[in-house]
């Protein structure tokens, strides 16, 4: 944590005579933006872990998950961080074409995974346990949900940001963007390994 | 009130070549800001393979009940996904001591603290809490309406 | 579709039976909040200032302007939130007996929780975010903060929720709950009216506020301090300020969590929190104290910094001990992390939790001991000058120290079993909540008012303000401290022994003298502006400061620093003048400053009609306002004008300016 750079002062100069940028603090204000929501999902897991094993009669995870349905979202969104990271290796090579491409087919992953969830919820529900049947089923839709909704919200960020690239190009402002949004995507993803481990593997080994 | 003007790029009164656009992002190695790390097509796949590692073992282990003991394969899952947080931290966040000059990762561990402690804190008072106030085994809890 | 189904969707559950016609208090408020209000609107068409207002004030991204506006908004909230401390403190003066005194239970159940919800939310916490706007970016040699529209979004959002709450006076009802709104009684089943969605939606909306604040000025100190400036040469109350902001950032969320989680069950009908289906309440209770013991530390930490410039500036010494508080402030911030169950020691949590959480709490006491006696210390042979803001430090240091012994008395769980939510408890909270948080706030006002208007606050009317807090705070708060021994509870609005008025009339006689005090500082803001000429600040350093801020004129100019500062050590300013600083008159070159923006206030309107809408029921509105919202943030994000260079002779002419003025006062 070094001061910002000093420039060769003698102990008298008490002023810069020249123009002082101070670094840009976006992306660093977006990482602790990323680490306030890494606890709003700590208190969602704390009430899933409290909560999850009060089912009220009602369906289990064992009545409940189908663990190949998980598999095949989580490799959506496992998929979706690496294309995302071809489209950062892309903005490095300046080639805003293939940039858009691999951030499209990231939205692609991100969008069938959110539609395999959606399916999963409407399912759970058409079968009586929706988020209402017992606190074990609030506490699954609520987490399992707001990751969702994070991934949602991804998506709408990354349609913006594919319009705001093909519109203005590689500016260093849109690269600054979709570094926050990439650090954003990653995140999410490491979140699922928190859900998919805890909710649904350990739901099934209870 | 001062009146707003648009100075051309790098012209000052100051003589350096300042970069004052605002627009451009402050730093000299490429655009991307100081101390933010970027990848390489290398780092990617192989964090995406140790990714789809980490992930098929854990779901082998339960979907084919591969160890007797619920047990084993609990601590085995959670292992995995320890270090999978691990691979996607350092292989897609490229996360490091240098980045932001050390406070990403400061922050980080502040943040790992508290959730730690949020978690295993409300485990263990709800826990007391439960077992005192509210006097029903975990079989009440699953099976009372 | 038939007339009242119409009228059903369009409107939700708000009809005409919403407004509490029937309710004589709060038909005479409305009738003199409507005159004032008109008067207030009337004037400022009159002299034809919206637009003024608009570009000058709303729009603006400087965070001197903002922290300003936050300290109105704390100020007009105040007065609100005292009127509901009166009204309780009358009721409670009244009602014993037969007499049921004049406010029916389900109207003093919405006082002391608006009370507390006001007092908290809507005035402690923009005061200290608005004295942290006002005063650290110029601490440590920045232009303004990270980012400035944020903080103006920031800002807004606070309104936003303060508006709601104030509404819920008119359309409505608030919340009976106690400000922390504990479920079952918060949860659906038993609040079935929008009494605590206000709640709900005011507080999500400028939590979110808060957040943002709270990235914003961590980042602001990280990235932003003037070359040289270490963290070790930081002024200590820039040093809490980031310490404040990190716990803002990471309590929060939690809080944000919590509420989503009772809203959900409120609107959806999950069972986080319900008596059945595998709900517990006691979650909730868990939950919501792992945010509000941060938040109270949140509250304190920027009073203890504003103490720690006024010690040092009034003794004319350097602080005692810097290390030491830097120490003391971090060990602080982490330990509070720890003692949350504190909070709730007789909810059944056992002996071993118990201890756990009662050794942590008497442990947090021992860091703000070593602040004390670093202040102490300080004053030994110091130069002291007993200005204002030096008495309200002084008041603090002998209010606090006892507000906190009683609060490491509760620490012990044997003794909160007796105590826990009695008038002992109330008596605790609002010692260390006055004494600490709200002295220091005006201690901060009178110091930092030159700086930030241009001319000092009138001393005498400061010191009747202050004489009258320190003396109706004790008279108000000692009998509750005896009533609370005595075992009689809080939030009560009847009592049968006679024998316990006596005491509640000596706690009357307090909130009369505080009144006072109130009406002595609104008194001090209208004495100093009248008088504004004679108590101007024209060196820009009125009381020998010796931190960056007052290095510059007062006010600041836009731009705060011609040239960004270069620091050598601790006390920049001090140092400075020390060895000979001579202020540059020339080679000015253009700055490069943030644009103002209507977004921020924009996006905060919307929030605040989501909200509503959410309270009523309005299914087609919530969901449009809330579309527009998000299309006003991507739009505002396709906007790349956002900033403008100050020209090198507007410089040079303010600057001139106050060479001029600095040569006449020579």
């Amino acid at each position: 944590m070094s001061s910002p750079n000093l420039s060769a002062a003698s102990p008298q100069q008490f002023y810069l005579t020249s123009e002082h940028h101070p670094e840009n603090g976006t992306m660093l204000g977006f990482w602790i933006y990323l680490m306030s929501d890494c606890l709003v999902f700590a208190v969602l897991f704390a009430m899933y872990g409290i909560l999850g094993g009060n089912y009220a009669a009602g369906p289990g995870p064992k009545d409940l998950f189908e663990l190949p349905t998980v598999a095949i979202n989580t490799s959506m969104l496992l998929l979706s961080s690496i294309t995302y990271g071809f489209a950062m290796l892309e903005i490095q090579r300046n080639r805003k074409g293939a940039t858009l491409f691999w951030l499209a087919i990231t939205g692609c992953f991100g969008a069938a995974f959110v539609g395999l969830e959606l399916t999963e919820f409407a399912h759970f529900i058409h079968e009586g346990a929706g988020p209402q049947r017992s606190a074990f089923l609030s506490s699954f839709f609520t987490l399992v949900g707001t990751h969702g909704l994070h991934v949602s919200f991804g998506i709408i960020w990354l349609i913006t940001l594919m319009v705001q690239v093909g519109w203005r190009g590689l500016t260093p402002e849109n690269i600054r963007r979709l570094s926050c949004l990439s650090l954003f995507w990653h995140f999410l993803d490491v979140v699922w390994i928190g859900v998919f481990t805890f909710v649904y593997l350990m739901g099934v080994l209870r | 009130m001062s009146a707003a003007s648009e100075t051309p790029h790098g012209e000052t009164d100051a003589g350096q070549d300042l970069d004052i656009d605002p627009r451009h992002v402050h730093g000299h190695d490429g655009g991307h800001g100081s101390g933010a790390a970027h990848g390489t097509f290398k780092g990617y796949v192989i964090g995406f393979l140790l990714s789809v590692v980490l992930t098929a073992i854990p779901f082998w282990l339960v979907m084919d009940k591969v160890f007797a003991d619920p047990k084993t394969t609990v601590f085995i899952v959670m292992a995995f996904a320890v270090v999978q947080i691990l691979v996607h931290m350092v292989y897609f966040l490229h996360l490091n001591t240098s980045s932001e000059g050390g406070w990403n990762m400061l922050a980080l561990i502040f943040t790992m603290v508290l959730v730690v402690i949020t978690l295993s804190g409300s485990l263990w008072v709800m826990y007391h809490m439960n077992t005192n106030m509210m006097p029903m085994s975990p079989q009440d809890m699953r099976n009372m309406p | 579709m038939q007339h009242s189904e119409l009228i059903h969707f369009l409107f939700g559950r708000l009809s005409w039976d919403s407004i509490p016609y029937n309710v004589p208090i709060l038909v005479y408020t409305f009738a003199v909040v409507a005159v004032l209000g008109a008067a207030l609107f009337g004037a400022i068409t009159w002299y034809g200032k919206w637009g003024y207002l608009w570009r000058e004030w709303f729009t603006s991204v400087d965070h001197k302007k903002i922290g300003i506006m936050y300290m109105v908004l704390g100020t007009v909230m105040l007065l609100r939130g005292f009127a509901d401390a009166a009204m309780m403190r009358i009721q409670q003066v009244w009602a014993f007996g037969g007499s049921l005194g004049y406010l029916p239970p389900e109207h003093y159940d919405q006082i002391f929780t608006a009370h507390g919800v006001i007092m908290i939310f809507f005035v402690a916490m923009p005061m200290v975010v608005g004295l942290m706007n006002i005063v650290m970016p110029l601490q440590i040699g920045a232009r303004d903060v990270a980012f400035p529209f944020l903080n103006n979004f920031s800002f807004w959002m606070t309104v936003a929720g303060a508006i709601l709450v104030m509404m819920s006076l008119f359309v409505g009802e608030f919340a009976r709950t106690g400000w922390l709104a504990y479920p079952p009684l918060s949860g659906i089943a038993y609040s079935p009216d929008v009494g605590v969605d206000y709640y709900i939606w005011s507080l999500q909306i400028a939590g979110a506020g808060t957040l943002l604040s709270g990235v914003n000025m961590v980042v602001t100190i990280v990235k932003m301090r003037a070359p040289g400036m270490t963290l070790m040469r930081m002024p200590i109350f820039t040093w809490t300020a980031l310490c404040t902001n990190v716990l803002i950032v990471a309590a929060f969320p939690v809080l944000t969590a919590v509420l989503v989680l009772l809203s959900l069950d409120r609107y959806v009908g999950t069972n986080f929190f319900t008596n059945d289906f595998g709900g517990n309440a006691m979650m909730y209770v868990n939950l919501i104290w792992i945010w509000g013991h941060p938040e109270v530390y949140i509250l304190i930490l920027p009073a203890f910094g504003v103490f720690s410039e006024v010690v040092s500036t009034f003794c004319d010494k350097r602080l005692f001990g810097y290390t030491s508080m830097v120490y003391a402030t971090l060990v602080i911030t982490i330990l509070s992390y720890l003692v949350w169950l504190h909070h709730f020691f007789t909810m059944g949590s056992g002996a071993s939790v118990n201890s756990f959480f009662g050794i942590t709490t008497m442990i947090i006491s021992i860091p703000t001991g070593a602040k004390m006696f670093n202040w102490l210390f300080t004053m030994y042979r110091g130069r002291i000058r007993f200005d204002v803001p030096m008495l309200w430090t002084m008041g603090f240091m002998f209010t606090f120290v006892i507000g906190g012994m009683t609060g490491v008395l509760l620490a012990v769980p044997p003794a909160d079993f007796e105590l826990h939510n009695s008038l002992f408890l109330v008596a605790h909270f609002h010692n260390v909540i006055i004494g600490g948080v709200l002295f220091g706030m005006f201690a901060g006002i009178n110091y930092w008012f030159p700086k930030s208007m241009g001319f000092k606050l009138d001393p005498f009317w400061g010191k009747v303000s202050f004489w009258f807090w320190l003396s109706g705070f004790w008279f108000a708060f000692t009998p509750l401290y005896i009533l609370g021994l005595m075992g009689v509870t809080r939030r009560l609005n009847h009592f049968d022994d006679p024998s316990l008025q006596i005491w509640f009339q000596i706690a009357a006689f307090g909130a009369v003298l505080v009144f006072i005090g109130i009406v002595a500082f609104l008194i001090q803001l209208y004495v100093s502006f009248r008088r504004r000429e004679e108590l101007r600040d024209v060196t820009g350093d009125p009381w020998g400061g010796r931190t960056l801020e007052w290095s510059t004129s007062s006010p600041a100019p836009e731009y705060n620093f011609a040239f960004t500062p270069v620091v050598h050590d601790q006390d920049a300013w001090a140092d400075m003048k020390k060895r000979g600083y001579q202020r540059p008159e020339q080679g000015f070159i253009p700055i490069h400053m943030p644009k103002s923006t209507g977004a921020g206030f924009i996006l905060a309107v919307l929030a605040m009609i989501c909200g509503f809408a959410m309270i009523w029921h309005i299914w087609w509105l919530a969901p449009a306002a809330f579309v527009a919202f998000l299309a006003t943030v991507i739009i505002h994000s396709f906007n790349a004008h956002r900033d403008f260079h100050i020209p090198a002779e507007e410089v040079a002419r303010v600057e001139a300016e106050r060479s001029r003025l600095l040569a006449q006062q020579a």
